[in-house]
Order: C-alpha cells, then structure tokens, then sequence
C-alpha cells in the first residue's frame, strides 16, 4: 500500500499536424520507497515521456500521478532529474551548478557550500569544484548532474537515460557508482534506459514500454543478489528473457503496421 | 643557409605584419612625394607624424571628448537595448507589441537623427550621445534578443527540476546567463557603429570638440590635410584599442566558460 510514487490510467497525447498521437497509453504503475526501477524500451516509445511527466514538466492527459499519496502539480524539488544530454549550465562552475537549486531556495551561502562540497564527495568529484563544464569528461559531466540532483534532497531520482553518451568502459563505472550512492542515500530512482545490460545490472524491477503507443506491457522482478556479476549465469537468463519480451514487442509492432 | 634564416625571421610572431605595414608606409611615402606631390591631395606619412608633434597636446583633449560622447550613447544603448531584448526575447506579448516599432526604426540611418539630436539636447555632449545611441542599440538588441529566445530548453527544464519557477528567477539565473555571449557581441558590434557615429555627430556640429569636429574643423575652413589624416588614424586606433581592451575583459574573462562548448 505505501507506495512512494503511483501513477494511475496515465495517458499522454501530443497533438501533432496529422492529428493526435498518442505517446502514453493507460501506464499504471507502483514504486515502493526507496526501489531502483527500469524502465525499458525501444527509442521512441514514450519512456522519457514518462519521465518528463513524473517530474512535472508536463501534465498528463489523463490519469494521476501520486507522489506520496498525493496528486503531482508541476516540477519540484521532490523530484530530482538527470537528462540524458549535458544539462549543466556552462557558465557556472561545479561548485555553482551542484549549489543551483540551493540558491533558487535562498538557503545561507555557507550551507549552500557545505551541502554542495557533500554531494561532490559522494560523486568522487572532490578538487573539481573550480573547474567548467566545458574541462569535464561526459562521465564526469553526468556526474556533477548526479550531485547536483541530490543537493536538495529529492525523495525521487529520475534518471534519463543518463549514461547513454558516455563510452562503454565509464558506463559500467557509473553504473556502480550510482548503486553505491543508491545504497548510502536510500532514494527511489527511476532510471530510463534503452540497454538491456543496463536494466538488468542496476534495477529491482524493471519495467518493458511498448512503442506507439506505448504501453506497459510487462514488469518483473530482478531477484539477483548484488553486487551483481554482469557475466553470471543469472543475470545472463535475465538477460534473455528481457530482450525475448522486447523482441516480442517488436514483432507486434511490426504485424500492426 | 641564409634561406632558413630568412625563413626563420618570417615565422617569427608579427614579422610578416610589419613588414607588410612597412611596406604600404613607405609605398604610400613614395606616392605622396613623387607621383602626387601635392600635400592637399595626399600629404605623405611624414607630414602626418610630423603635425602630431603640433597636436600631442590638444590630442588627448579630443579623444577623451570623443570617449565621452561614446560612453554616453553605448551606455544608453546597452541599458535600453539589453532590458527591451531581454523582453521582446522572452515574452511573446512584448515582441508582437514592441516588433513593429523596432522594425520600423532600425533601418532609419542613425544620421537622421541629427537633427532631433540638436532639437532636443541642443549643442550639448547628450545630443551627440544620442546619436552614437541610435547607432549602438540596434545591434545590442537584436542580439540580447537572439540570445533569450535560443535558451537551451533543457536547461529550462533543468532549473525548473531544481525549482527555478517564477519567470523572474528563471531569467536571472539561466536565460540572462545564457544570453550573455550574445549580449557580447551585440556591444561589440553596437561599439563599432556607435564609434562611426559619434565621428558623424560631432561633424554636425551636435559639439564644438571631439575627434570628429575636430576632423573636419582642419579641413574646412584650415585645409590641413595631414592634420585631416592624423586624426583618421587616431580614430582608428582608438577604436582598435576599444575592441581590444573589450575582448580581453569580456571574452577572455567573463566568457571563459564559452570555451570549448562548439565542441559539445
């Protein structure tokens, strides 16, 4: 029953020149507090959509979010975000981009840094402060975001496709380093991503988006013991069943058209 | 061996520079004293330096006029152009209300306003300041404009994650920020014009000094053409160093964090 996050019937039509197109259809969705959940799904299929609407940034059609019990109105500091672009702002430092949502709250200058200088540690970004998006790695760009997002201590992670423009070596260390910040900061995150090695690595659960519309067409459970070995035999059959589902999405697809 | 020092002098830094100014001076000697020889018509490089050594004095003098009606017109300029951009570049109400006169106004040649900028501010260093301001705003506002209208949408929706909601917050901290390279070079661009008019304004009589009015005092009714050429290289160089010292303040410092961002 205590669910962190709900969404109810949620349904997203975007109204384009050829008429409405429906990006969202009837999701319904539960995420207990502090859960890493997936969601998977072809490009296109609606999943940053999703996520976009759990944050606020746009209203649903139809249905409701509940955050907490309580129907979601605009974006706010509960939820926190990563993009799945470089989001940072190139004209402050990574002191300044992790202390931005701390100063919008008008919290004292000494705490702003206090809290700041945490976050970065937690990132493993310590003796960066000074330095420019522009002097930074994508890994560490996508980094400073993570410790950004945290500063104002959101309940809800959402991450988009974070890691998808940094090369596959970083990935997988990012991917650790989120568990650890996962297992210290006990937040819920929803983590968006097309890549079937990521769900399987990181998530509780992982839940399969259809495209056009999209639906969710499948949630299950990922029962393997962390720390997880990416070339275990588990998470292998893990594996295979989820690129089954999505490859049986795919088929269907392909039949409707 | 003589070939590779010869080369080596040429790849030092401003060597090729110089020897191409040297070149034009002494070319421009040569012409003046052999083939024109008439100092009215084209008085050579060395009766110009020779009538600085009559103007070191009186220089100065016009220059800081010059600055002064400048600084007046860019200042307005900026003022006025940055905060009517920055509205017109983030609500639509404001630029379909503010559009037309703009469009309107800006081709206007900033010349024909001399003669408002006498019926208004007389013969007073803020008549010549207007023009120079006609001159300077256009530019700075079609810039700062550009600049809040291309805002990253993500970063919109950054700040608005991180609970940036009023739309005041939202322009001081990500769109004015943001606009900052385009308010740049709008300066910059407003600065080159506004510096041909304030030449223009003093001509017209708006001020009895500055760079321009003395331009054409020497020219008519005194007729000292190397006087005439000493104080359009003066005008040139003063707008040389004015660009120079604005880039190394602004984009090298302010800007810093530009760098490398084409790149991304």
């Amino acid at each position: 029953m205590n669910h962190k996050l709900e969404l109810r019937n949620v349904t997203k039509t975007f109204k384009t020149e050829e008429g409405e197109l429906t990006a969202l259809e009837n999701i319904n969705l539960a995420i207990k507090p502090s859960e890493f959940l997936c969601i998977i799904g072809p490009s296109g299929c609606g999943k940053s959509t999703l996520l976009r609407l759990i944050a606020g940034l746009d209203d649903p059609s139809s249905g409701e979010i509940l955050l907490d019990g309580k129907e979601l109105r605009g974006p706010s500091q509960d939820r926190g975000m990563v993009f799945q672009e470089y989001s940072l702002f190139p004209w402050r430092n990574v002191l300044k981009n992790v202390t931005f949502g701390l100063e919008i709250q008008g919290i004292d200058k000494q705490e702003q840094y206090k809290i700041a200088e945490e976050y970065i540690e937690l990132v493993g970004l310590k003796g960066f402060e000074k330095r420019y998006p522009y002097e930074l790695s994508g890994g560490m760009k996508q980094r400073v975001a993570i410790a950004r997002a945290l500063a104002t201590e959101p309940a809800i992670l959402l991450m988009d496709e974070p890691f998808g423009s940094v090369d596959a070596q970083t990935r997988n260390i990012l991917q650790e380093e989120l568990l650890e910040i996962w297992k210290r900061t006990k937040k819920t995150i929803l983590f968006v991503t097309h890549s079937v090695d990521e769900a399987v690595y990181l998530a509780d659960r992982v839940a399969v988006v259809s495209s056009r519309p999209g639906c969710l067409v499948k949630c299950a459970k990922i029962d393997i013991p962390r720390p997880r070995k990416r070339t275990s035999v588990e998470v292998n059959e893990f594996r295979g069943k989820l690129l089954m589902w999505l490859s049986l999405e795919r088929t269907k697809a392909c039949i409707q058209r | 061996m003589g070939k590779n020092k010869l080369l080596q002098f040429l790849n030092r830094r401003g060597a090729i520079e110089a020897i191409s100014l040297c070149t034009a001076i002494i070319t421009w000697e040569i012409v003046a004293d052999f083939i024109i020889r008439n100092p009215i018509k084209l008085p050579s490089p060395y009766a110009v330096f020779l009538s600085y050594l009559k103007l070191w004095e009186i220089i100065p003098v016009d220059i800081g006029i010059s600055l002064l009606h400048f600084g007046i017109g860019l200042g307005a300029g900026a003022a006025v152009g940055i905060t009517v951009g920055m509205l017109m570049g983030w609500f639509r109400v404001a630029n379909r209300a503010l559009d037309p006169m703009v469009e309107i106004l800006r081709p206007i040649p900033p010349l024909a306003w001399v003669p408002f900028a006498i019926l208004w501010g007389g013969l007073t260093h803020y008549a010549a300041g207007f023009i120079v301001f006609i001159g300077a705003f256009f530019p700075i506002l079609l810039n700062t404009y550009t600049g809040f209208r291309e805002v990253d949408k993500t970063y919109i929706d950054a700040a608005k994650v991180l609970g940036c909601k009023e739309e005041r917050k939202m322009i001081k901290y990500v769109a004015f920020p943001f606009s900052l390279p385009y308010i740049a070079t709008g300066i910059r661009i407003g600065m080159g014009v506004g510096w041909m008019c304030v030449v223009a304004a003093e001509m017209f009589g708006v001020s009895k000094s500055g760079l321009g009015f003395r331009l054409f005092q020497v020219f008519w009714p005194l007729h000292m053409i190397d006087r005439l050429v000493a104080y359009m290289i003066i005008l040139g160089l003063v707008a040389l160093v004015l660009d120079h010292l604005f880039r190394y303040f602004v984009e090298e410092r302010l800007l810093k964090w530009k760098k490398g961002m084409v790149i991304q």
